[in-house]
Order: structure tokens, then C-alpha cells, then sequence
């Protein structure tokens, strides 16, 4: 897809989170709203993973360490041909399985996820796994910028760096807002170039709304032969609604009737634009 | 009664025939490639083990990615570390998740006795029991050790394997049948039951030979899989025996003494029963040996406890 096509698709792919969530009166919206369009591009630009290929020993892999953005998953996943769409109707309905994390219950979930801290982890097996058997797929965990408080995650990024795993590629959703106030408010994780740096890690920096950046950084492959890979994508947190970007309350806030009809209106409106161009 | 080795060598060694046969064993470590009798294995199989260093979280949460993917992993730490400081990993990781892990908890319960309860494992049974998809074996000699691990490495499910690093006496004798979920009959009498696990065992084999002399005739029980449990073989042991003494390696709650009472009270079956394990108290330190003569974990103590559990069933 082009930058152009996948900024439409992220359009309709936000359109999707908010109606499930608002269906569920259940989510993490804003958080769903900030990594959207990073998704948008692994699955539909970087990865070679599908419905068809998703239990090839070979596809490509991607961990959500950051499960409670559960819905931008779903969304994709559907999208993808993962699963029905429909499915999502039952989204934290009693015994679906479309919980509010992730779960293998799910197909095309690779791991259960929800407590922070524990992607990275998971991930460097599988990419470790990867070199032992040489095996060329590659591995992708999305992190949150809060979640990096998690010292599990400095464990795995110490391992990961040792064993020279640039087979894997961590991407860090920082909004820079997190449940209770500003990351660095709540803990300050940065900098978080040069801690990473420190650790081992070639690092890149890109805006997580970039469509061409994300594509051109994620595609890449290992930035340095022998190290990990960081990718720091700057996003805003509940992006693509006016009044949600940035704004704390959305965390998990479930808009009103008002709020969604608003928030709807406001992804018509910029498809419209769109199309117009 | 012959003495073997320590259940961790025979543990280790069983480790290296499997890796011989099978690429796909993998052990991981966290920095307990020594304490866990490794270091002949990583040099025969230098490709077959993973050091993660001093990070028991990042220990089993990698080892669950490596089981993903195909690798018949066992991550080997002290109980106490593994099942404490990686709890929510085995739980999330492992578990939920449904990666295969062996999860190997060596020098468990007081084996590091004189290291002080920052080195006790006297909780891992109860809070792993708790947790759903793990299998729980807790072997009593080297028979058991081996055939625990062979088994863990066929089945490819999560598991938790914990043991001490004391030489152990034989208790079985090679045609001995072992299976996850059922227990072994050591010995059969009808007046008591001892229903003991790890190595325990062995003392419950020695009080009920003492107690023979006295003309009490017991049946003693390893039991090495507390989940699955062989619930049948403990209630015919009830229904048969006048009284029971359970005896592990760990707190008196949540473990094998618990599983026992809540085992036989749902199924209405109603005995003396005496639960021989740690209690709730500030845990003594020393040699393991002394710590289980402390509590009563010894030939002599359960001796004394049988003694009086009798006496009292008598005077009912």
C-alpha cells in the first residue's frame, strides 16, 4: 500500500476501535487511537504474516507487550482476514473471547499479553529461537512508553543486546501519557535514545503517524548487523479525534453518545477530505 | 537401602541424554549453570543452553518465546528464585499462554537451609497449585528425578519440576511404574497411611519401618505428581488405613497435607490426619537435615507422630 492508501485505511481502522469500544463500554481507547497506524503499517506493509501463513514456523511475529491497546489489534486482525469482523460484537461480552487483552484464544494472536513488561522477553526467545535454527523471520514488540518503568523490560533489553538479536525490532508507543498523569510526571523513562544506546541498541526515531516514515524505518531490517533494533515512534495519544488527542481522561475513557457521534463525524469528515484531494 | 546421588546430578545427567538424542532440549539458566550441575551438559552441548544472567523474569519469559516456536526448553533456577521473583512470568508467560516450559526449581525447599528464607522454597507448591495449566512433580529419589524429567520432556506441556541437592536413597527399583497423576505404593499396611513427596519419602519409608517393629503395619505413598493428583489412590488409602500423616517439603499450607484434607473431605471421608511440613512460624536455618529434624521431618520425628496420632485414635 502507499503512504496515502494506509492513511485511508487508518481512518477506517479508527472508525472500527471507537465503534467496538462504545459498543463494549470497554476499552483503552486512547492508547488504541496512538498505535493504530503503527499496526497499520506492520501488518499491511512490513510483516509476512496472514491468515494463510500464521502457523508457518517461518511468518514473521509480533507480540503486543502493550495489550491493553487490545482493540487497534483486533481491528487489524479482522482486517487481515483473521477472523470475522462480526466476531468483535462480543468484544468483554461474558465468555467471548475477545477479552481485553490479547489472548491465543484469538487467531492470529500470537501471545497472551496484558501485565507490562513482558513482550520484550517473550519476543527475544522467539528471536533467539530464530538464530539458532537460522530461520530469517523477524520479531516485533510494541512497548509503551510508560511500560518501560517495568524493569523486566531492562532484563530482557540487557539479553536481547548479548545475544545480538537484530532479528528483533522493539517499537515504543510513546504518547508520553500513561494511566494517572504524564509519563514523566509518573516516571520519567526518558531518555530513552540514549538508555537503549547504553544497552546495546541501535535506536531510530520516527513519528508514529508518519506513514512513510514508519514503513521506511520498520522495513529496514536490522539498522547495524549484531544489534537490536529500537524504534522510538512519537505518537499522540488518542489521535485522530480532536478532543481526545492528548488528552489523559482517555486512557480508557468510553465516549457518550455525544462524544461518539462527534468523534464519527470527525473520521467522516476527514475521509471526505480525503476522497476530495 | 542403597545411597544414590544427588536428585540435581541425576536431574543433569538425565538432561544430557536427552539433549544427545534430541536438538531441541534446550536448558536455560540464570547464572545456575553450576548450582544446577550444568556445566558438563553446556560443554557437550554448548548450542543446547541459554545463560540469561541474574534475571529470573526475563529467565522464564524467554524461555516461554524459545518454547513458542518448537524448543523443548527446561529453565533451571533455584526454586526459590524461580517461583517467587518469576511468578507472574510462569503464570502469564508460561501458563495462560500455554508454552511448553519445563520449569526446573532446583535446591527447593530448605536444601539452601542455612542460606536463611531469602533461600527457601516452602511456598512454591501452594502458589503454582493455584495457577491453571501446570503440571507439579516433586520427585523423592533418582528414579523418580529421571523419570520426571523424561516425562516433562515428552509431554511438552508447562511443568514444574522441584528437587534438593542431597544424596537420596533408592526408593524404587527400575521396573517401578511412574506416571504423571498417579502416586507409588512403597509399602502396604492397614494401620496407618504415610502420604509423603520429594524427599520426604524417604523418612515416611523409614518411620513406617520402625513402626512395622512395633507391630504397626503402614502403607506409605510418594506421591511425586501433586497436580495432577492421584486422588484414587489416596482414598483407597483412607478407606483402608486408621490413620494419615502427610509429609512434605514445604509450608503446611497449600501443599500436599491441604491437597490430602481437601481430597478426602469432599469426598466425606473423615480420618485422624496429621499434616508434618513448616509451619507458619520464622523458619529456622541450618543444614536441611536439622531443619527437618526441627520440625519433625525425620524417621524419629514422624515415629513420635505416629506414636501419638495412634494413641489419640485409640483414646477417641
Amino acid at each position: 500500500m502507499t503512504p496515502t492508501e494506509l492513511e485511508q485505511k487508518s481512518i477506517e481502522y479508527r472508525k472500527k476501535i471507537l465503534k467496538y469500544i462504545k459498543q463494549a463500554e470497554a476499552g483503552h481507547t486512547g492508547g488504541s487511537l496512538s498505535c493504530i497506524d503503527i499496526l497499520n503499517v506492520l501488518y499491511n506493509e512490513v510483516m509476512n504474516v496472514g491468515p494463510d501463513n500464521f502457523d508457518s514456523p517461518d511468518r514473521d511475529r509480533y507480540v503486543q507487550s502493550k495489550g491493553h491497546s487490545v482493540e487497534a489489534l483486533y481491528v487489524v486482525l479482522a482486517d487481515q482476514g483473521f477472523f470475522p469482523e462480526t466476531d468483535l460484537e462480543t468484544l468483554c461480552q461474558y465468555k467471548s473471547h475477545y477479552v481485553g487483552h490479547p489472548t491465543r484464544k484469538v487467531n492470529g494472536i500470537e501471545q497472551n499479553t496484558g501485565a507490562l513488561g513482558h513482550g520484550l522477553a517473550i519476543s527475544a526467545g522467539m528471536a533467539l529461537a530464530a538464530k539458532m535454527d537460522k530461520k530469517s523471520y523477524r520479531v516485533f514488540t510494541l512497548l509503551g512508553d510508560g511500560e518501560l518503568a517495568e524493569g523486566s523490560n531492562w532484563e530482557a533489553a540487557m539479553m536481547i543486546a548479548h545475544y545480538k538479536l537484530d532479528n528483533l525490532t522493539a517499537i515504543v508507543d510513546r504518547n508520553m501519557l500513561q494511566i494517572t498523569d504524564r509519563t514523566h510526571n509518573v516516571l520519567n523513562t526518558e531518555p530513552l535514545e540514549e538508555k537503549f544506546k547504553a544497552f546495546g541498541w541501535q535506536v531510530k526515531e520516527v513519528n508514529g503517524h508518519d506513514f512513510a516514515g514508519l514503513t521506511k524505518v520498520l522495513k529496514q531490517g536490522a539498522f547495524e548487523t549484531g544489534k537490536p533494533n529500537l524504534v522510538i515512534a512519537n505518537t499522540i495519544k488518542g489521535k485522530g479525534i480532536s478532543f481526545m488527542e492528548d488528552v489523559l481522561k482517555w486512557h480508557h475513557g468510553v465516549p457518550d453518545d455525544e462524544h461518539y457521534k462527534q468523534a464519527q463525524q470527525e473520521l467522516l469528515d476527514q475521509e471526505l477530505l480525503f476522497k476530495a484531494k | 537401602m542403597e545411597l544414590g546421588i544427588p536428585n540435581l546430578v541425576a536431574f543433569a545427567e538425565t538432561m544430557e541424554a536427552l539433549a544427545a538424542e534430541d536438538k531441541d532440549i534446550i536448558a536455560v539458566t540464570s547464572d545456575s549453570r553450576g548450582s544446577g550441575k550444568l556445566k558438563p551438559f553446556g560443554e557437550r552441548f554448548p548450542q543446547q543452553i541459554v545463560e540469561v544472567g541474574i534475571a529470573e523474569q526475563n529467565l522464564v519469559g524467554m524461555a516461554a518465546g524459545l518454547a513458542s516456536t518448537g524448543k523443548k526448553v527446561f529453565a533451571v533456577s533455584p526454586s526459590c528464585f524461580l517461583t517467587a521473583r518469576s511468578l507472574e512470568q510462569i503464570k502469564n508467560d508460561v501458563c495462560y499462554s500455554d508454552n511448553p516450559v519445563n520449569l526446573v526449581g532446583i535446591s527447593a525447599g530448605v536444601s539452601y537451609g542455612a542460606l536463611g528464607s531469602t533461600h527457601h522454597s516452602i511456598h512454591d507448591l501452594a502458589v503454582l497449585r493455584a495457577i491453571n495449566n501446570i503440571n507439579i512433580m516433586v520427585p523423592a529419589d533418582n528414579f523418580e528425578t529421571q523419570k520426571a524429567i523424561t516425562t516433562a520432556a515428552q509431554l511438552n506441556e508447562p511443568t514444574f519440576i522441584r528437587f534438593g541437592k542431597r544424596p537420596m536413597y533408592h526408593l524404587h527399583s527400575s521396573a517401578t511404574k511412574f506416571e504423571l497423576g498417579k502416586g507409588i505404593k512403597l509399602k502396604d499396611g492397614s494401620d496407618l497411611a504415610f502420604v509423603a513427596t520429594g524427599e520426604t519419602v524417604y523418612h515416611a519409608y523409614k518411620a513406617a519401618e520402625a513402626l512395622e517393629k512395633d507391630g504397626t503395619h503402614c502403607t506409605v505413598l510418594s506421591m511425586h505428581s501433586i497436580k495432577p493428583f492421584d486422588e484414587a489412590l489416596l482414598l483407597e488409602t483412607a478407606n483402608k488405613c486408621q490413620a494419615m500423616i502427610t509429609v512434605e517439603e514445604h509450608s503446611i499450607y497449600g501443599g500436599l497435607g491441604e491437597l490430602c484434607a481437601s481430597t478426602l473431605m469432599q469426598h466425606g471421608k473423615a480420618l485422624p490426619l496429621k499434616i508434618v511440613g513448616i509451619p507458619d512460624e520464622y523458619t529456622v536455618t541450618g543444614p536441611q537435615v536439622d531443619i527437618f529434624n526441627h520440625y519433625g521431618i525425620s524417621p524419629e520425628g514422624l515415629y513420635q507422630t505416629a506414636k501419638s496420632l495412634l494413641l489419640s485414635e485409640l483414646s477417641t
